[in-house]
């Protein structure tokens, strides 16, 4: 009796978190549907938000998650490659590295968004506008830039932890074989290591990506703009981005009835876009594992 | 002559507990075909990663004595060509995940060396050296890992000679193999070794006997007795020797 209680019960639970999940996207659909068109897509806001399209949005947050994945990418892999090939094992550095990196992973977002303006901007920011530009404001204000690694800083985590993941499973005598027929240490991280790694790579991308398109609150003091009448063009510009500007229109639209089809619209062009991304990255990495699987 | 001789003179490996290696003295040359036997825990795969250098990646080894390849000291070598100069073929096939023809053409790529018609050429004559180029020719972009065990060991075998050693060494290269597989490697060896200086270890004291030319006894870390095979088998100088090979222990 109390067996099938729990069976119903987990059941149930289950089926609440579905439930929820089609809630929010019928809700979503329902009312973004109307508004999505090729022009909503393809112009820019008018009249305050409350007329127009999104698209400096949509180009805005497809430039920033491409910075920070240039920027997440390499710094991850390496640190990965590090920990688990040079560094000496079970040493204090690598304790204290991994704890770090737990510490990141923990760190709510918002404090990102102030450690960005205050570390991006206000010292590598000013500090390279007073050595290279003599003082004038260049970097030392919010930036695409800054919001893409401050981004990337805060999906480092995921991309260290799941290349490791990956370069652990790789037999060691693998490793031993490159050696044996004269590799360096840097051959085969280069020829083993990295090619048998690239699924868990690819999978923190995908995790870091998603995570990144959808965060606001690290990109708030560091480059996402209100209104820009052009379009993001150089590192050191502002720039629109989807989830800051469903947060302003939410907040502050002059007209609450004349925004809510728009703000529909893009929430539901945001969940369409990251969604299309994570698809694309593990449509792509299937294949790779696929490709991988079958030499294995 | 100096050409393609490995020289070990006393060598002693210890760990943190223990002594692996007390003292050996060998020598292989191009031409006879030296199998170091004894059982497990002899010291036998330590001796070959000395040879190599592959023991400087176990945590907390020490060696001493002295190790020459052709009368040069390996330790004053460049590692990376050391290795391309000793070869050694592990007692697991170990295919790397890449298709046969890319485990081939692994070596070579190491070492810059990558003009296809010369890799061509190459494969199909370490493949024949190998006894695996009639099983293998027209599947050489398959997976390394559809091949069967006994065909995954001689395509190490064949990848190793890739690199075209001057000492090649085996550890129990055909311990989990099947017999004609086995039989393979053994007449593959007879024939190589009249271009490079091969050391190989067994547990197989009767794999030894049929086809080596000189024979080294380990146990426990101490060789016991070092001379041509024949000798070995006929009259071992040593009781313990005796034992051993008419498989009183071990």
């Amino acid at each position: 009796m109390i067996g099938r209680i729990f069976i119903t019960l987990t059941g149930l639970a289950s089926l609440i978190i579905v439930l929820f999940v089609l809630v929010i996207l019928a809700n979503i659909a329902h009312h973004g549907l109307g508004t999505l068109s090729w022009e909503f897509i393809s112009s820019a806001p008018a009249h305050g938000m409350t007329a127009g399209g999104i698209f400096p949005a949509i180009f805005g947050t497809i430039l920033l998650v491409l910075l920070m994945t240039i920027a997440v990418i390499p710094l991850g892999v390496m640190t990965a490659v590090y920990l688990s090939e040079y560094a000496p094992k079970r040493s204090a550095l690598v304790s204290l590295i991994r704890l770090a990196i737990q510490n990141l992973a923990g760190v709510p977002s918002i404090v990102f968004g102030l450690f960005g303006l205050g570390f991006f901007i206000q010292f590598a920011g000013v500090g390279l506008d007073k050595f290279f530009f003599n003082s004038q404001i260049v970097f030392g204000q919010p930036a695409i830039i800054w919001a893409a690694l401050t981004l990337a800083l805060l999906t480092l985590p995921t991309v260290v932890v799941s290349t490791e993941e990956a370069i652990r499973i790789i037999p060691d005598s693998h490793r031993e074989v490159a050696y044996s027929l004269g590799a360096t240490r840097l051959q085969v991280v280069r020829e083993i290591i990295i090619p048998q790694a690239i699924g868990g790579i690819l999978t923190g991308g995908i995790l870091a990506v998603s995570r990144g398109a959808g965060e606001v609150a690290p990109i708030l003091f560091t480059g996402a703009a209100y209104f820009l009448p052009a379009l993001p063009t150089k590192l050191n510009d502002q720039f629109m981005e989807l989830g800051y500007h469903v947060y302003v229109m939410a907040t502050q639209s002059p007209d609450v009835e004349a925004t809510k089809p728009i703000l529909y619209g893009t929430v539901l062009v945001l969940l369409l876009l990251t969604f299309s991304l994570n698809f694309t990255a593990i449509w792509i990495r299937s294949r790779i594992r696929k490709k991988m699987r079958a030499l294995r | 002559m100096k050409e393609k001789t490995v020289d070990i003179k006393n060598l002693s490996v210890k760990s943190a507990s223990r002594l692996i290696l007390k003292n050996i003295s060998l020598k292989a040359r191009r031409g006879a075909l030296l199998a170091v036997i004894g059982p497990a825990g002899s010291g036998k795969t330590t001796l070959l990663k000395a040879a190599n250098r592959m023991i400087e990646f176990e945590d907390g080894l020490e060696s001493s004595g002295e190790i020459n390849l052709n009368e040069k000291s390996i330790y004053g070598m460049d590692l990376s060509e050391l290795r391309r100069k000793i070869g050694i073929v592990f007692s697991v096939p170990t295919p790397l995940p890449l298709t046969i023809y890319e485990n081939l053409a692994f070596g070579p790529k190491l070492h810059g060396s990558v003009n296809r018609e010369v890799l061509a050429d190459k494969i199909e004559r370490r493949l024949k050296a190998g006894y695996l180029w009639d099983e293998v020719k027209d599947r050489l972009a398959e997976p390394a890992s559809n091949l069967s065990g006994g065909q995954q060991q001689r395509l190490c075998l064949a990848r190793t000679l890739m690199l075209e050693p001057e000492i090649l060494l085996l550890d129990e290269p055909t311990s989990g193999l099947d017999p004609v597989s086995t039989a393979k490697i053994e007449a593959a060896l007879t024939e190589i070794k009249k271009d490079m200086a091969i050391i190989f270890v067994t547990n197989n004291v009767k794999q030894a006997s049929r086809f080596s030319d000189e024979t080294a006894f380990l146990l426990l870390g101490e060789l016991i007795e070092y001379g041509t095979t024949h000798n070995i088998f006929t009259a071992p100088a040593n009781k313990k020797t005796e034992d051993y090979i008419t498989g009183r222990f071990g």
